[in-house]
């Protein structure tokens, strides 16, 4: 447990909504090790999204303590959690959640202007992530004038361009048609394994979960089934 | 580094007529404050411009000004004798008696006010040196009617024109030439002979006041104190900046009522701004929250919005200070007057938008997006990303 890249032991949620306690998650472990691709399974309101969000830092469990390369970041206050994101996350969201007025580029540099890298370091950095993605040709592009396909794989360069350990998906198919999913897919496959990337991803599609290394069900916040994927013999026969 | 500034500007640009309707309110409250202030900085620029710092004015002890002066022929005598008295190349001493007295004539829309009708000897042109000079027509002859007026008097009454005649009650002066003051308040007023105005005006017995020139800055200050101290004077004297400037109040009034207004005004147009903030962190909440989770601080969204608003101020700081420029320059170039309480007499100027002026006026701007982005911007940095998140 100690290597495992996340850990998450004990880890409850609640929310208040006036005088009630909503509990969310109940006594959660978990440990996901450098170079998986999960994939987390349940249905709506079982709280998968805030378990992704609790090990991206963008929310805190109300107990139980959260490791993430060696850092226990459930103690951690907010502007640190801020920076510890920077560093450490990539986000991918179902609605590509882009930049309206920014070009694909200048969205995909958006993490790196949070780092020391000067402005050509940047735009190296950028062009390779756009490059990973297949959009160098999109890159003056704005939102508004990409297919849903090509947004999300503007986000998941914007995702990768910091280089973070972690990259978190939060249905990233969610919106697409088959074919376009199948390509994002496709893409985050090649990230988990040509580029190392841990991926943790919250999906309905047992489809997309089935290009993961491991499949977790939450149901009413409790983890209750953990299964290998299907689908990862498979992918590791290069199939 | 925080988020660029072409994220803010470019969602300036996307919301055009939003941007437009706040720019414009904010512009309408800098034109405002201009134009009143460029009123108000034209009566002070009149009272400020002294015609030399060698000039003394000598009144009644007590007088706020020369046409509630009287200093007697004895008086007068006496100041004749005093050290210091600058000389001019005839050798004759630099001191100006001269009569004050009001009439009250119709401007151009009809309504009568008070102007000056200032008796002066040709000494009194020596005194003023180059400051006071004829533009048009000549100079009155001594011992007649005639008079001269400014360029603002004739532009501002109609019975001040060249060849026309002044006339109030029994007395008359007939326009002979036109002076310029260089925008001093002798530009308010209409000078003519000085035994000629004693007599139609029935006060022969003095005079208003002495206006005298010192050879140096020390011996205008020891006539100064010779006159005040002298038992035979007994008379206020001070330098002549010093006399104008106490009757720079005339503008004080002007001011506050520039500062009143366009702080009711600031207080509107800034909940313009707020309002427009406000919707647009409502608009892009996700953003935001998308920003927040790429690990960008609070601190960086609340920058970021406080500039976009401040962006806002400005380009309504712009806008205002053109319109005002224009307003200016092209439709309120004719003399203005107010009532000068120290004479009670109207003082003639015109609108003074000086470049001081226009920095105050985007510097005004500036704070009425700051003050408007401020709230708004706060809304943004608080937001809770996971809620936010799951806006649509």
């Amino acid at each position: 447990m100690a290597d495992s890249l996340i850990c998450i032991e004990h880890v409850s949620k609640a929310y208040r909504r006036d005088s009630l306690q909503i509990p969310v998650l109940a006594d959660i472990d978990l440990t996901i090790d450098t170079g998986e691709f999960i994939a987390l399974m349940g249905p709506s309101g079982s709280g998968k999204t805030t378990l992704l969000n609790l090990l991206a830092g963008i929310d805190t469990p109300t107990k139980g303590r959260i490791t993430i390369d060696r850092r226990v970041i459930s103690s951690m206050r907010e502007t640190e959690l801020a920076r510890w994101r920077a560093d450490h996350i990539g986000f991918i969201f179902q609605l590509y959640n882009l930049i309206p007025v920014l070009t694909a580029f200048e969205n995909v540099e958006l993490p790196l202007l949070l780092t020391r890298l000067s402005r050509q370091e940047r735009q190296a950095h950028v062009r390779t992530a756009l490059a990973i993605v297949g959009l160098s040709d999109r890159a003056d592009h704005y939102p508004r004038q990409l297919s849903g396909g090509q947004e999300q794989r503007v986000a998941i360069a914007r995702a990768i361009v910091a280089d973070p350990v972690i990259l978190v998906a939060d249905e990233p198919t969610g919106d697409l048609d088959a074919r376009s999913a199948g390509e994002i897919l496709d893409l985050l496959n090649r990230l988990n394994t040509e580029h190392h990337k841990t991926i943790v991803m919250v999906t309905h599609d047992p489809r997309a979960a089935a290009r993961a290394h491991r499949m977790l069900h939450l149901d009413k916040g409790v983890l209750s089934v953990e299964e290998p994927a299907a689908a990862l013999d498979r992918s590791r026969d290069g199939r | 580094m925080g988020i660029p500034l072409k994220y803010n500007l470019r969602n300036l640009v996307v919301r055009k007529v939003s941007t437009a309707m706040t720019v414009l309110g904010i512009a309408l409250v800098v034109t405002v404050f201009l134009l009143v202030m460029s009123l108000a900085e034209g009566v002070t620029r009149t009272f400020a411009t002294s015609v030399s710092s060698l000039n003394v004015v000598i009144l009644r002890v007590g007088a706020g000004s020369d046409v509630n002066s009287f200093v007697s022929k004895d008086q007068h005598d006496a100041i004749s004798t005093l050290e210091g008295l600058a000389r001019g190349d005839d050798g004759q001493q630099l001191e100006s008696p001269e009569q004050v007295v009001l009439i009250n004539i119709p401007k151009r829309d009809g309504k009568r006010t008070n102007v000056i009708v200032r008796g002066v000897e040709p000494v009194a042109f020596k005194i003023r040196g180059d400051s006071v000079r004829i533009v048009e027509g000549r100079m009155f002859q001594t011992g007649t009617a005639e008079a001269i007026v400014s360029t603002r008097a004739r532009d501002r009454f109609p019975e001040l024109r060249l060849g026309g005649t002044a006339k109030a009650g029994s007395e008359r002066w007939t326009i002979v030439g036109i002076f310029d003051a260089a925008g001093s308040p002798y530009d308010s007023e209409v000078w003519a002979d000085l035994h000629n105005v004693q007599e139609q005006a029935h006060r022969t017995g003095g005079f208003s006041t002495v206006v005298a020139r010192a050879t140096d800055t020390a011996a205008r200050d020891r006539l100064i104190a010779a006159i005040k101290g002298d038992q035979r004077i007994k008379l206020d004297a001070l330098p002549e900046s010093d006399y104008f400037d106490k009757q720079t109040v005339t503008a004080a009034p002007i001011k506050i009522l520039a500062y009143f207004v366009a702080i009711i005004m600031a207080v509107g147009a800034s909940f313009g701004a707020m309002n427009t903030m406000y919707a647009q962190v409502s608009a892009r909440t996700r953003e935001i929250a998308t920003m927040r989770a790429l690990g960008f601080s609070r601190m960086v969204i609340l920058v970021s919005f406080v500039l976009e608003s401040v962006v806002l101020g400005f380009l309504g700081g712009l806008a205002g200070a053109a319109i005002a420029f224009v307003a200016v320059h092209l439709f309120l170039t004719a003399p203005t007057g107010t009532n000068n309480f120290a004479s009670f007499s109207e003082i003639l100027f015109n609108f003074q938008l000086t470049p001081a002026l226009i920095v105050s006026g985007v510097v005004f701007s500036l704070a009425m997006g700051l003050f408007g982005g401020l709230f708004p911007a706060a809304r943004a940095a608080r937001l809770k990303i996971i809620n936010a998140l799951r806006e649509a």
